[in-house]
């Protein structure tokens, strides 16, 4: 049935094959796929931490008086909280949380300025998205301090003097989605892409490399194999690695870091598979470029280092600079990163998921395509 | 699974490769140059040349590896510019350079090979290969462990295992002893004799002689297309040899003397070659009075040499 410039499955069989038998053979290779997820896990999941400011806030404000005009303003200049606007209702100070929208919402009950007034003790309540407790813990810490003085320049005579000694405010923080802020509840499923990105990107970035460098594409290319049989037959066994992979993160989050998985693991593995394929065209479209397997390796650290210090793993993605947030906006584990703890620590579902993943679709479609491109024209 | 008919389009073509004014630059470099050939069914055709004179780059273009600047022509009857794919299945290839996979073993890499041709009866075929090849013993080693001539076998087992019609063999005697190089050539015989046509570059003389016919290229250009008797004769070269003691200070007296063209020393003897066959014996004459000498064969290595140089100096 097969067209002269078909595709034949039979062949494509073949290759995946030969990359499985390649593979039990290549010890070296092998240990890697194993072991970098291990080390990773263990070194990466203790220390990294930031300061980051300028965090999307949204305030639910039910008392209209000075006070609270003066904390809001206080906590705008002090530049740890971005006051995006005001909301009516509890449901869309929920969902703005939970999509990622704000880091926090500032809650101030309707009888907060009267029962400041009364030297009753009102309430201030700020829920965080605490999925990452680096990017919060911060402007959790500054807010006494701003509400303090936000008070203490307001308020009348006896009370601000009773305000300057001890604040007569109670502030409640919610943490959301990390009430214990265990920066291993964030740092381990983001390492999941981190991993997957690290390997799957360099052992690929060798396979056809490594078939120029030995002489043998010179024999696959004069038989009647085709480029997209190969690229997909050397692709195929690494989705298994991966997903391999992803098994191992999700036990030692379970067993080793008790991260609390909320969402649908059937989730994080069907759509894993877009960011897998992403990494994978990465890998093969560097060793179609690359002129040996030395300088595929660097190439593809030439894509991870971006990956782990601009997508939101290393430092806290609101805490970065404009033109960061830009090129980390186009890098898949960006997205994934988004996507993983979104299901794992929030409970995201499969189709609100869908917002993180298209980006990494089109990444993938973009960067197979230049593959394509450049494998057609490796001999010449 | 493949619908790539069996019968070639032009079957009635006596010529298998049938090229016109092929050409490949690199860059600046012209490394085959308007070079025109063409090569009969069941002719083992031999194609030599100094190294880096287009041999490989020639070779690849027939079978679509490369893609041609200029010229036309065809393949087995399909044209090579435009229908590699359909050229590939009936065309074996083996590189210079040895290009199966070293961690795979000898009947590993001869069953990817057939499962990439989409061959019928797969395990039959190859284990059929592994014995008439004599591989049996190393069929579960690693190829990278081989020799180099058995390599070379591996190589022509997994090239020969789709029964091509015609074999690309590109230098696939380099670096194996004489003993393993007959066999190949034998093998490589045994197939002409079934039919199957043969292109292959060699620097060995020996090899070059069991060609039915021969091409000369040099720094891109064909400098002849013939037998190799044919070679001898229409170098225009006359040989004659000398013997005796002291043969070095005689060669260097004669390879000053106008119309003496190559002189090569063969153990006792020397083989003094040129265009003219006066001046030669003019120089022997006057140099090497008293010796015994006497007028031989021309061999192919001397027709080279004079081409080459020829080449060089135009």
């Amino acid at each position: 049935m097969s067209f002269d410039i078909g595709f034949a499955f039979s062949r494509f069989a073949a290759v995946v094959y030969k990359e499985f038998i390649q593979m039990r053979r290549d010890r070296v290779t092998f240990a890697m796929m194993i072991g970098i997820p291990l080390m990773q896990l263990i070194l990466f999941g203790y220390a990294i931490n930031s300061d980051p400011r300028h965090l999307p806030t949204v305030v639910l404000c039910a008392d209209n008086s000075p006070y609270s005009r003066g904390i809001v303003a206080g906590m705008q200049t002090s530049t740890y909280f971005d006051v995006a606007g005001e909301i009516a209702s509890r449901a869309q100070a929920d969902k703005a949380l939970r999509d990622g929208d704000a880091q926090f919402v500032l809650t101030i009950p309707e009888d907060f300025s009267r029962k400041l007034l009364r030297g009753e003790t009102p309430v201030l309540l700020l829920e965080a998205d605490a999925t990452d407790p680096a990017a919060t813990s911060g402007s959790i810490a500054a807010l006494r301090e701003i509400v303090s003085r936000a008070i203490a320049r307001d308020l009348p005579g006896p009370a601000a003097d009773l305000a300057a000694t001890s604040l007569p405010i109670d502030i409640r923080i919610h943490p959301e989605y990390n009430p214990e802020a265990v920066t291993q509840y964030n740092i381990v499923p983001g390492l999941m892409g981190v991993i997957l990105s690290l390997t799957l990107t360099m052992i690929t970035s060798l396979a056809i490399t490594r078939e120029r460098e030995r002489g043998t594409m010179e024999n696959l290319l004069a038989t009647p194999v085709r480029p997209l049989e190969v690229m997909l037959g050397k692709i195929t066994p690494y989705i298994l690695v991966g997903y391999i992979q992803i098994a191992l993160i999700i036990l030692a989050s379970k067993f080793l870091f008790d991260v609390p998985l909320r969402g649908s693991l059937l989730v994080v593995f069907a759509w894993s598979f877009v960011f897998i394929a992403a990494n994978l065209s990465v890998g093969v479209t560097l060793s179609t470029v690359a002129k040996n397997q030395l300088q595929a390796v660097q190439m593809s650290v030439f894509f991870f280092l971006p990956s782990l210090l601009l997508s939101g793993f290393m430092f806290p993605f609101r805490g970065m600079p404009g033109w960061a947030q830009v090129i980390g906006s186009l890098l898949p584990l960006t997205h994934y990163l988004r996507f993983v703890r979104g299901v794992l620590l929030k409970g995201t579902t499969g189709l609100e998921a869908l917002a993180y993943i298209w980006p990494i679709a089109l990444f993938f479609v973009v960067v197979i395509a230049i593959g394509m491109l450049r494998y057609r024209k490796t001999l010449d | 699974m493949d619908a790539t008919p069996h019968i070639q389009p032009d079957a009635e073509s006596p010529y298998v490769i049938d090229v016109s004014g092929l050409t490949k630059r690199f860059g600046d470099r012209v490394v085959v140059n308007n070079l025109s050939m063409r090569v009969r069914r069941g002719e083992i055709f031999g194609f030599l040349g100094p190294n880096g004179s287009g041999k490989t780059t020639f070779i690849r273009m027939l079978c679509g590896l490369l893609a041609a600047d200029a010229g036309s022509g065809t393949c087995l009857g399909w044209d090579i510019r435009t229908q590699a794919e359909r050229i590939k299945p009936h065309v074996g290839y083996m590189s210079q350079r040895f290009s199966l996979y070293e961690d795979l073993t000898v009947r590993e890499n001869l069953d990817f090979t057939a499962r990439l041709y989409g061959l019928k009866n797969r395990a039959g075929l190859v284990a059929e290969r592994i014995v008439h090849m004599g591989l049996t013993r190393f069929e579960n080693n690693l190829a990278g462990s081989l020799s180099g001539g058995w390599k070379q076998r591996l190589a022509l087992a997994a090239c020969t295992l789709h029964s091509p019609s015609l074999l690309l063999l590109d230098e696939p005697t380099a670096g194996v002893d004489p003993g393993a190089r007959r066999d190949f050539w034998d093998e490589v015989h045994k197939l002409a004799a079934g039919g199957v046509t043969a292109l292959i570059s060699t620097h060995y003389m020996d090899e070059a002689e069991r060609c039915h016919r021969l091409a000369y290229i040099a720094y891109g250009d064909l400098l002849a297309q013939d037998t190799v008797e044919g070679l001898v004769k229409n170098s225009g070269l006359v040989t004659w040899s000398v013997s005796g003691g002291d043969l070095h200070a005689l060669s260097e007296a004669l390879k000053v003397r106008p119309g003496v063209d190559q002189v090569v020393a063969f153990g006792n003897t020397l083989h003094v070659s040129g265009e003219n066959e006066a001046a030669i014996v003019a120089a022997l004459a006057a140099c090497a009075g008293g010796r015994e000498r006497r007028r031989i064969e021309t061999s192919l290595e001397e027709v080279f040499i004079h081409l080459m140089r020829e080449a060089r100096q135009s």
